[in-house]
């Protein structure tokens, strides 16, 4: 089977795109806990933010052009990768500290691997971009993995 | 006697049942400003996709695995790790159980090891995961 990395693919781990920064609001923990079914009334007043609100909260916002015809926004900042259908991912997350209402958080990401594997009905490619949430003093909230899977 | 102190190896967390409707997808992938198609397009899902009906969002089924866990928890302690994996899809219509069980317990350094899955009713696992909670003192 030819390798689906090759090695100007494999130059780009470690690639980071410029860092994004966002302010936590109150209605916007409590959109997120109303949308999940969330039951704590901390969460439910938007007084904590749960653990997955990061995913909300640094979710790409980009101009209706820039959606894939299926609807997807693209990574625009990763290189193009050589198989293109989404398929099943997994996420790792440390946690810090907790998500407060009124802080300013910023998200850094950078690509830290990829490889490929044969599945069953084809090649699979994984990559895997790790992002740091920090506070407006630079501390730690969180950090992520996230590994995707492409067919 | 400390929270921890009676928690065992063994011990199952309180399982919830999700009833999956297209309010619910609709809701969470606007909150995350998602338009992927597959989980609110019934044609393109179906017919382009080939799925056998909408998508239930991934990190959705993520976050009701993390539900599981600080619901248990409550305000006995924090959580300090938890993964998930989306193994298999689910479709809107679909049942499904978040539920846990505790896997290990360090009583020295306060930390307990949860083992979570999303089973549908068939009782295929879709999501596994796990996470580490720290009980306070």
């Amino acid at each position: 089977m030819p390798e689906l990395i090759t090695a100007e693919l494999r130059s780009q781990v470690g690639l980071s795109p410029e860092p994004r920064t966002e302010l936590v609001t109150r209605r916007d923990i409590r959109k997120y806990s109303v949308a999940t079914g969330q039951r704590l009334s901390k969460y439910l007043d938007g007084d904590e933010a749960p653990p997955l609100f990061h995913l909300a909260l640094f979710w790409d916002v980009v101009e209706q052009s820039q959606l894939s015809p299926d609807g997807v926004a693209l990574d625009n900042w990763l290189p193009e990768f050589p198989l293109e259908r989404a398929m099943a991912g997994s996420l790792k997350l440390e946690y810090h500290q907790p998500i407060l209402p009124g802080q300013t958080l910023t998200a850094r990401r950078t690509l830290c691997d990829m490889f490929e594997k044969q599945g069953s009905s084809g090649p699979l490619f994984f990559y895997e971009v790790s992002t740091e949430v920090v506070d407006a003093s630079d501390s730690i909230v969180l950090i992520e993995h996230a590994t995707r899977i492409l067919r | 006697m400390a929270r921890i102190d009676e928690v065992s190896v063994g011990d199952r967390l309180p399982e919830s049942r999700h009833e999956t409707d297209t309010v619910g997808q609709f809701l969470y992938n606007a909150v995350l400003w998602n338009a992927h198609r597959i989980h609110f397009d019934y044609p393109y899902a179906t017919e382009t996709e080939k799925y056998p009906g909408l998508v239930v969002a991934g990190p959705l089924m993520g976050d009701w695995l993390s539900q599981c866990v600080l619901e248990w928890l409550a305000d006995d302690g924090r959580l300090l790790r938890f993964e998930y994996s989306n193994r298999r899809a689910a479709f809107v219509g679909d049942i499904l159980l978040s539920r846990g069980e505790v896997q290990d317990v360090d009583r020295a350094a306060r930390t307990v090891t949860l083992a979570l899955e999303i089973v549908n009713e068939s009782g295929d696992q879709l999501t596994p995961g796990s996470a580490v909670v720290q009980f306070q003192d």
